[in-house]
């Protein structure tokens, strides 16, 4: 099986999709001629043309909400933020319009709205955050975020294909440093199916994205301590996968939480309350979180080290659970 | 006439901006020690120094990332700038955010946030409360083209004309936003055409001249602290470089480079100087030999600089307890 990266991985996913279907179109700042601020998007002006890979004023509200009228008659946009940080500006036609139609009057809006999310690589606040709570409590939206190239691939397929908004966040300190097997040709990840990415019966820990990995990487340490830990890559964060999140933490009786994001009113609140509501007789101990602290997103490497969540200390929470 | 120690205070700072950001760009990101992207104005310096040199200390400046003359003519200490551009401890943000996003309020500098655009009603906001207070104080907001096609670009622009405020809006027109090229993001020919829309002035300006744009803020200034309300000024100039430092520019033409290369703002001021006997040669080579030893000095303070505690992530979301 070819092995791709990340980055090639949302690209072939891309290029695929709008091979398969006219009615797939790109709209973006800098996505055409210059294939995008991280170059997803190399190539596909060559092969597509303008009429289908549109480079756009800096406007994403306009950018959004063309895309939403585009798929309101029809067409099946996909709109770029050149980073994921520049979503705001086009937070009300996301939460307003495009969440709503369906609900208010049963317009579907088959929007995908993709862009890099996330640190690592000192952007500082605002090449670099994590907007994933701000949508969260929108219902009518969906929330993906793959962390290895054969999901990026398989979701921004099914993101396409969906009939609701869907919002997809692709993690740049993954886009060339993660690569993994893709095969070629169609397939789809579901929207809505978390996937169990290493097995173990002791603690289960629930992540996605960049964290995917550095949780991964702790399941190592503390196997050699004799922790076997279940890795839950959620993939989709809205709507969450309850299935195999309660079985997983029903079966292990611990569970720990990591993402990226600031703590307070990020996703991990929601999911303990949801362990706590539906399975907290079979935990054996409290839900824990790793997750940044309640700041912006610094810019120097040492703070920025210090916001994000480190291996070592999702290592210690998965050891205070699994000794608790 | 414009009397000679502003021309050379001009000469000056045109001459720093050139050479700071030349370091940071051409040696110091090269050599990897600066923290994340670079940004620089070469070739678009005359904007920032021909209207920033005239305000007073108390009016506020909202400068956008190809602007560093004006951080520079506030007084911030180009040690810091550097520093800042090095994640350092003792940068402009102490190491919170980088490069040219950075503000400093005492010296009435705002900072702008990376969304384009964003500091365009916030500064209406500060001519506002000058407004209200009866102070002759303005606001000066800088960004680029492409900053002109967001909508809060346009709110504040008419927040400001509805409400006659004491605002000069100042657009470097480079002709790019990034890759993409002034006729993909608007289409109007002029930037200042935009300002029928919100029934200000808008003025065209060479944005190579410094002289040039010294005179049209001037008039804009004026007009502001006479209470007649906001001025649109576009200067049109040239992004002599690629979008960051690790854009090559494939996409603009050579020629443009090679055309605007001949309009140099720096080469247009000494020329101005020594042609017409107001400088000497000397007196030009004297203030290089100053740049270059200020901007040696402040890299050489910069690197020793330590950088932040990690435990300061946590430090100022809030104001501290009373
Ligand atoms: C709202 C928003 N969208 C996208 C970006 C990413 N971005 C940074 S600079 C830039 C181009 C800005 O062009 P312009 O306003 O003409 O300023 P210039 O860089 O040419 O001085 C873009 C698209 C941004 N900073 N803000
Ligand atoms: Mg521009």
């Amino acid at each position: 099986m070819p092995v791709l990266t990340y980055l090639e991985a949302i690209r072939q996913g891309l290029w695929e999709e709008m091979e398969r279907d006219e009615r797939v179109f790109l709209l973006g700042e800098d996505i055409g001629v210059y294939g995008g601020a991280f170059k997803v998007t190399e190539g596909f002006l060559e092969r597509f043309g303008e009429e289908r890979v549109i480079d756009t004023p800096i406007s994403e509200a306009a950018i959004v909400g063309a895309a939403i009228g585009a798929a309101l008659v029809g067409l099946r946009p996909v709109a770029e933020m050149q980073f994921i940080d520049f979503i705001s500006i086009a937070f009300d036609q996301l939460t307003n319009f495009a969440a709503k139609c369906r609900y208010r009057w049963g317009a579907g809006v088959p929007i995908v709205v993709r862009g890099p999310c996330g640190g690592g690589v000192h952007g500082g606040p605002f090449h670099s955050q994590n907007v994933e709570a701000y949508f969260f409590h929108t219902p009518g939206l969906k929330i993906v975020e793959p962390a290895t190239p054969y999901d990026a691939k398989g979701l921004i397929k099914a993101a396409i294909r969906d009939e609701d908004p869907v919002l997809y966040f692709e993690h740049k300190y993954l886009y060339r440093r993660i690569r993994g097997e893709v095969p070629e040709g169609d397939y789809i990840v579901p929207i809505g199916k978390a996937d169990i990415k290493r097995l173990g019966r002791d603690v289960t820990i629930l992540t996605y994205g960049w964290m995917l990995h550095k949780s991964l990487e702790a399941a190592e340490i503390v196997a050699q301590e004799g922790i076997e830990v279940e890795v839950v890559d959620l993939r989709t964060l809205l709507p969450l996968d309850d299935e195999t999140i309660l079985s997983s933490v029903a079966k292990t009786g611990r569970a720990v939480i990591v993402h990226e994001d600031t703590r307070t009113g990020g996703i991990a609140g929601e999911i303990a309350m949801r362990i706590n509501e539906r399975i907290f007789e079979y935990l054996e101990a409290p839900v824990v979180r790793v997750t940044a602290p309640d700041t912006p997103i610094p810019f120097s490497p040492p703070l920025e080290e210090f916001f994000l969540p480190q291996v070592e200390e999702i290592v210690q929470a998965v050891r205070w659970v699994a000794n608790y | 006439m414009v009397p000679k120690d502003l021309l050379m205070k001009m000469f000056y700072y045109l001459r720093l901006t050139r050479e700071a950001e030349s370091r940071i760009e051409r040696v110091l990101y090269r050599q990897g020690k600066i923290v994340g992207g670079v940004y620089v104005g070469r070739g678009q310096e005359a904007i920032g120094v021909g209207s920033a040199i005239q305000l007073r200390p108390d009016d506020v400046v909202a400068p956008s990332h190809r602007d560093m003359s004006v951080f520079l003519i506030r007084g911030i200490p180009l040690k810091q700038i550097m520093a800042q551009y090095m994640g350092r401890k003792t940068g402009v943000t102490g190491g919170k955010d980088g490069n040219m996003h950075m503000g400093d309020i005492r010296r009435h500098v705002i900072a702008f946030p990376s969304h384009m655009a964003d500091t365009v009603p916030v500064a209406a906001g500060c001519a506002l409360a000058f407004k209200r207070r009866g102070e002759d104080r303005v606001a000066v907001c800088y960004f680029g083209d492409g900053a002109t096609s967001r909508a809060d670009w346009h709110e504040g622009l008419n927040f400001a004309a509805v409400q006659r405020l004491p605002i000069v809006y100042i657009c470097n027109n480079n002709q790019y936003a990034y890759s993409t090229p002034l006729w993909r993001q608007m289409a109007v020919p002029n930037v200042a055409d935009r300002a029928i829309n919100y029934g200000i002035p808008g003025e065209i300006v060479d944005g190579n001249d410094v002289l040039a744009v010294y005179e049209a803020t001037a008039r804009a200034v004026e007009r502001a602290r006479r209470g007649e309300g906001p001025t649109l000024l576009e200067c049109k100039t040239f992004r002599m470089t690629g979008h960051s430092a690790h854009d090559d520019a494939f996409y603009v033409p050579k020629e443009l480079f090679e055309e605007w290369a001949k309009k140099d703002p720096i080469a247009r001021l000494s020329e101005y100087l020594t042609a017409r006997g107001i400088a000497t040669e000397a007196e030009l080579r004297d203030v290089e030999a100053r740049v270059l030893r200020e901007v040696d000095e402040a890299i050489a303070w910069a690197e020793q600089s330590p950088y932040p505690d990690p435990e300061e992530c946590l430090e100022g979301v809030y104001a501290p307890p009373a």
